[in-house]
């Protein structure tokens, strides 16, 4: 054969810089090849403790979002009305002496005036740092509308949830069950993880209406009907308990089940702990049948205790669980019907979890020393894994649905035990260890501690002295307690209404609150265009910065642009939402690995010098100058406790604590972008109890002192706001809200249905609508980019074989779907995969014409469309005055997934209704062929 | 008219595992990426931020529903790119000698400088697996990666294909099908690897592992025993959690 020569060596690139992804919230590390001092390809990073190098379809398609053309250029000063998108460039100078020129004012006389909203920030502890030195109570960041129920739940019960919080033991487990999830909410890691159990013949389950991603892959799939999650829960625990498939020596000795809990309805305190004089919960000793406290040496609570004590008989929170989920309301028969699962399919999965769990229990041969000083010779696992996000937490139940699944896990043994569920540092971490709330606003003067936190009762919610909210979002209040994320998705709609006050300026960042990040998009659009008498605009300042041409950039006043991930500095931070392993504690960094080619800064700089003009302590030295040259500075230099700052590694004296290190970025850049330290395996299980955790976290700077806790079954601050409900105590909720704390606010996880259900007629609404985000994209993001719209351009509506015959539908047809609140007009495709009565799209593909560097005849504007337009951040009126958030009562969470429609075939439209008029670009529209290769 | 070689020296493919593909497409921009830079003219888009934009890829991912007369519907994601055939009808019918196969390793291979875009080899593959750039006129397609697997400027556990070197879920292997021994090939023995559309009789080297059966957990009742009620009431269970407790490890029993 006379084969043509080919090179099969070639030069891959002059260099290869290692950083941190940002083409999602995953936070891989990547491995970015260079040619000319431009960015050729980019590919997953193999040491890195995130990814192991694999990377996804987003991190891949990196070098299109940073050759966007959708990328802002310089800082923009609004000109014409707005929402038309009119601006003129003007310098940076220009730009932060028109910010301070605005804020000054605000932080001198009523720094509440400022609403400062952080999107998908990852700088969040940064973020909420500026905002707490600048005074305003009102910050948080977007966990509001995404996942604070999933959080919120798991801080409560154990110390820490899914994702960020823990991963699955993927080495041991042997069934992975897996409810609702976004699939960028752990991106890669799940995907490597069921990569890796599948290989070993472990069985994935799947719970979700719809069957695509992992649900596609799952060895069983059970379709269940949206926001009925907690019920299937509540039926596994009904059946475990029946049978007594529960770790009855975990739950004496690691959580509060033997806790004796005052059972007499007339005392202030039912249904609060028996405590000892030091507030210690108490459990009574089998051995010796006394009343100890939980964490004396020696202690064997008795989960079958009973104590009467002053007249007032005692039982342990063991016996309640039992009264509560033995009852046969959670029979798999009394919930198939509710959850469209067949009884027999409920049993199945519930047996095969018992036998999973006590029949194929693990020992490592690992011995450890709990909090009591007990030492044990073994690690015993319950190799069943769980893993969950949005899909069961964005409902008005979702917060006590995703408690019932994390009262599962313990029940089984499961969680921080081999096979199960593993927390990754500084996780566990109660929500005791946690701040409270703060929101006490100075003129003049930083607010008087971190925003968000963890309440524990009434007395640390964030009202004024006659019971108004304190917060533009309500977060904090009656009506979303243990709201730890704020309510992002309530603060344009609240500052529009004046409820509880009108504010002045509204400050965000990457988030597209015009567009896909807000319910009721229409509406909201109207808000920040809204004036008032006088033509003056109803939320008078916007100021916006964003790193590309977003729907939101038309809605600003001001645009301050940011850079791409690849030309910034940022951290990865312990402090913030980290990156580490079960089996380590990891942070990480992005640095410019190529330099901006337009006028724009990165943000978490702007803001430090937004922060210097306005003098605020921290950002300036004794003299009034700016403390820090930039945020590369702020990174290496602040310290948020003596020898604690943004970074754990490299520091002057040691990893974790110790002095800033001048050479602290280079070498992370050495080191390939990340730090890594392992835990000792004796250590790496059992972390909220096992004392060489607890020491190895202290050493690091995790927690100041050891910090051992019991999973809390039972929640005790929810049963103080139930209390409150029941008239004990000063503060007093509202009578309009005292049922709803009543019946939502359970110490014990129950199910309710939805609350849409109570207001949009299932029988006129009988359809449940989804969104989900595809693997390939993020968010609005990645549509600007060419090679990924290539792959998800359009959205149609999925509809099941039920609807899809029902209606007699055909490809290329049309639908009209319409909500209580609205209606939309919208493509339709039929898929057999999925929930009988649900529909769903995917998320955030339609785009507004005139956004994104897009042609205005994109499909992504001419057919794409958002489901957002028929959910509304407020329940429908009552006639009693009030504006009911459509959140959930506990934690004021978007209920995102409560939506119910109906559907009709309609002629098809020529384009997807409603259509919004074209906002002007900012930036033009991108070209029309791309062909090149860098360096040539 | 281009002769296919009697044999070759290995038979170099890939073994993509349909049990495990979660349809990232992961596979196809990395793909996408390291062939615009590499081999031959870059894979080009047109329209790219416009109202039909239109790309070359290497490497696509198609998804598939399985309806089952009895149960639940499927859904299987299915990736393609070239198989790099035995029998490749894409390399007969080259007119110019352009198309070609590997004598060393099998390799399906289109020399640039020679192809015409003529299109007739896209026409002859029954797979779909070539796409003739729009721009540079040329037919472009997998080369698995003939520029990482043998290149001596890659450390060498990075000489694989980019597909499988970026697959998250490890639904994408690598190896030489030809030697029984292989890991992939142990690997297709093991798990019932199956040819793509054998009745053609292209011979592809590349070989798909099936789904696994799926939703066989209510199939059959061996797991009831696991849920017998250890009692019945709560008064029961009371007495049932007494007599537990005393049977764990320092209990009375």
């Amino acid at each position: 054969m006379n084969q043509p020569r080919i090179d099969t060596s070639p030069k891959v690139s002059d260099e290869v810089r290692r950083t941190t992804c940002y083409m999602c919230a995953c936070r891989c590390g990547i491995n970015v090849h260079m040619k000319d001092g431009r960015v050729a390809y980019i590919e997953g990073n193999r040491d890195h403790p995130v990814n192991k190098g694999v990377l996804c379809a987003k991190g891949s398609a990196g070098i299109m979002q940073v050759n966007a053309p959708s990328r802002l250029r310089a800082p923009l000063k609004r000109v014409g009305p707005r929402g038309s998108g009119a601006f003129e460039e003007i310098s940076w100078d220009e730009a932060l002496d028109l910010a301070v020129s605005w804020l000054k004012p605000i932080r001198d006389t009523a720094p509440e005036k400022l609403a400062f909203f952080t999107g998908r920030d990852q700088s969040q502890s940064f973020t909420g740092w500026w905002a707490q030195q600048f005074g305003t109570p009102n910050f948080a960041a977007h966990g509001g509308f995404c996942s604070v129920n999933m959080a919120a739940a798991g801080i409560y019960t154990m110390g820490g949830a899914f994702w960020e919080f823990g991963q699955p033991d993927w080495d041991h487990t042997k069934l992975f069950i897996l409810f609702g999830v976004a699939e960028d909410h752990d991106s890669n890691p799940i995907k490597m993880g069921i990569g890796e159990i599948k290989a070993r013949g472990a069985r994935v389950v799947g719970v979700n209406p719809i069957r695509s991603g992992y649900n596609a892959v799952a060895d069983d799939w059970l379709g269940i009907t949206p926001g009925t999650d907690g019920l299937l829960i509540l039926s596994l625990v009904h059946l475990l308990l029946k049978a007594g498939k529960v770790d009855l020596d975990y739950l004496a000795r690691f959580t509060n089940a033997p806790v004796l809990v005052n059972g007499d309805p007339k005392s202030p305190e039912h249904g609060l702990f028996l405590r000892d004089d030091d507030g210690k919960e108490l459990v009574m000793d089998r051995a010796s049948g006394k009343l100890a406290p939980f964490d004396q040496p020696g202690v064997r609570p008795d989960l079958a205790a009973r104590h009467r004590r002053a007249g007032i008989t005692h039982r342990t929170v063991f016996q309640h669980m039992a009264e509560r989920y033995l009852d046969d309301r959670y029979a798999p028969e009394a919930v198939a019907g509710e959850t469209g699962i067949p009884a027999k399919k409920i049993r199945a999965l519930a047996a095969e979890i018992a036998r999973v769990a006590f029949d194929e229990a693990i020992t490592l041969e690992r011995e450890w020393t709990d909090f009591r000083g007990e030492t044990h010779k073994v690690m015993t696992g319950r190799p069943v894994s769980f893993h969950a996000m949005r899909g069961i937490s964005a409902h008005s139940n979702g917060f006590q649905t995703a408690r019932a699944l994390h009262v599962l896990q313990i029940l089984l043994g499961s969680v921080e035990t081999p096979g199960g569920f593993r927390f990754k540092p500084p996780y566990p971490k109660p929500a005791t260890a946690h701040p409270k709330p703060h929101c006490k606003a100075t003129p003049g003067a930083p607010l008087d501690g971190p925003h968000l936190g963890y309440v524990q009762g009434p007395d640390d919610l964030c009202l004024t002295a006659d019971g108004s909210p304190v917060r533009i979002d309500k977060a904090y209040t009656w009506e979303n307690p243990m709201s730890a994320h704020g309510l992002m998705h309530m603060v344009i709609s609240n500052a529009h209404a004046g409820d509880p006050y009108r504010i002045d300026t509204l400050f965000m960042y990457m988030a597209n609150m015009s567009w896909n990040s807000s319910m009721n998009t229409g509406g909201v659009m109207q808000m920040l265009t809204d004036t008032d008498d006088n033509g003056d605009y109803v939320i008078p300042r916007i100021i916006y910065s964003d790193a590309y041409s977003s729907e939101m950039v038309a809605y600003a006043d001001l645009i301050l642009p940011d850079t791409t991930y690849l030309e910034r500095h940022d951290c990865i931070s312990l402090l913030d939402r980290p990156i580490c392993e079960a089996d380590a504690a990891a942070d990480a960094i992005r640095w410019p690995v190529v330099q901006p080619d337009r006028d724009v800064r990165g943000f978490q700089s702007v803001l430090l010098d937004l922060g210097a003009r306005l003098g605020l302590p921290g950002m300036v030295d004794e003299g009034g100058a700016a403390k820090y040259a930039d945020y590369a500075d702020y990174i290496v230099n602040h310290e948020r406790k003596p020898g604690i700052g943004p970074l754990a590694g490299w520091r002057t004296g040691g990893d974790g604590r110790g002095a800033p290190n001048p050479r602290q970025i280079d070498r992370y850049i050495e080191n390939g972008g990340f730090w890594v330290s392992h835990i000792p395996d004796a250590a790496a299980y059992y972390k909220p109890w096992n004392a060489a955790y607890q020491d190895w976290a202290v050493k690091l700077g995790l927690f100041d002192s050891p910090q051992p806790y019991l999973f809390q079954l039972y929640v005790e601050p929810l049963r103080r706001f139930q209390l409150a409900a029941e008239g004990h105590g000063e503060r007093q909720p509202p009578e309009h809200l005292r049922e709803r704390i009543k019946a939502t606010l359970d110490p014990l996880p129950i199910w309710y249905a939805p609350f849409e259900d109570g207001h949009a007629d299932p029988v006129e609404y009988p359809i449940h609508a989804l969104t989900q985000r595809p693997m390939a994209m993020y968010h609005s993001w990645g549509t600007q980019n060419a090679w990924l719209r290539q792959l998800h351009g359009v959205n149609p509506l999925y509809l099941p074989t039920k609807l899809w015959q029902a209606h007699g539908f055909a490809d290329g047809d049309w639908a009209q779907v319409s909500s209580v609140h609205g209606t939309i007009t919208v493509p339709v495709a039929h898929m057999a995969a999925l929930n009988e009565n649900t529909v769903w799209t995917w998320n955030a593909i339609g785009k507004r014409k005139g956004a994104w560097a897009l042609d205005e005849n994109a499909p992504e504007a001419r057919k794409g469309f958002l489901l957002n337009h028929l959910i509304h951040e407020l329940l429908p009126a009552r006639g009693d005055g009030l504006r009911w958030s459509n959140s959930d009562p506990v934690t004021g969470q978007a209920a995102w997934f409560d939506l119910r429609v109906k559907i009709e075939k309609v002629p098809p439209p020529d384009r997807s209704q409603p259509a919004y008029p074209p906002i002007k670009s900012p930036v033009g529209q991108g070209p029309g062929t791309l062909a090149w290769k860098v360096g040539e | 008219m281009t002769t296919l070689p009697q044999s070759t020296d290995r038979k170099l493919g890939l073994v993509i595992d349909l049990d495990t593909c979660v349809g990232c497409h992961a596979c196809v921009i990395s793909c996408k990426g390291w062939n615009t830079e590499n081999y031959g003219a870059p894979l080009s888009d047109t329209d790219a931020y416009g109202a039909n934009p239109s790309g070359t890829f290497l490497n696509r991912v198609h998804s598939y529903e399985v309806q089952p007369p009895e149960g639940t519907a499927q859904l299987v994601h299915f990736p393609k790119s070239c198989l790099h055939c035995e029998n490749a009808p894409c390399v007969t019918v080259c007119p110019t000698g352009a198309s070609y196969k590997r004598v060393e390793d099998g390799i399906v291979l289109v020399n640039e400088s020679d192809c015409i875009g003529c299109g007739l080899c896209a026409w002859a593959c029954p797979y779909g697996a070539r796409e003739l750039d729009a721009v540079e006129q040329v037919m472009k397609k997998c080369t698995l990666c003939v520029d990482r697997i043998y290149n001596e400027n890659l450390p060498e556990e990075d000489r694989e294909p980019a597909c499988v070197r970026t697959c998250p879920a490890g639904a994408r292997h690598f190896g030489d099908l030809g030697d029984p021994e292989s890991d992939v090939s142990q690997l297709v023995a093991a798990r019932g690897g199956v040819d793509l559309m054998a009745e053609q009789g292209t011979q592809p080297v590349n070989k798909y592992l099936p789904p696994r059966p799926r939703d066989r957990l209510d199939d059959v009742d061996v797991l009831a025993p696991y849920l017998e009620p250890v009692t019945t009431g709560p008064q029961g269970f009371l007495g049932w959690l007494d007599r537990a407790l005393d049977a764990l490890p320092g209990g009375k029993e």
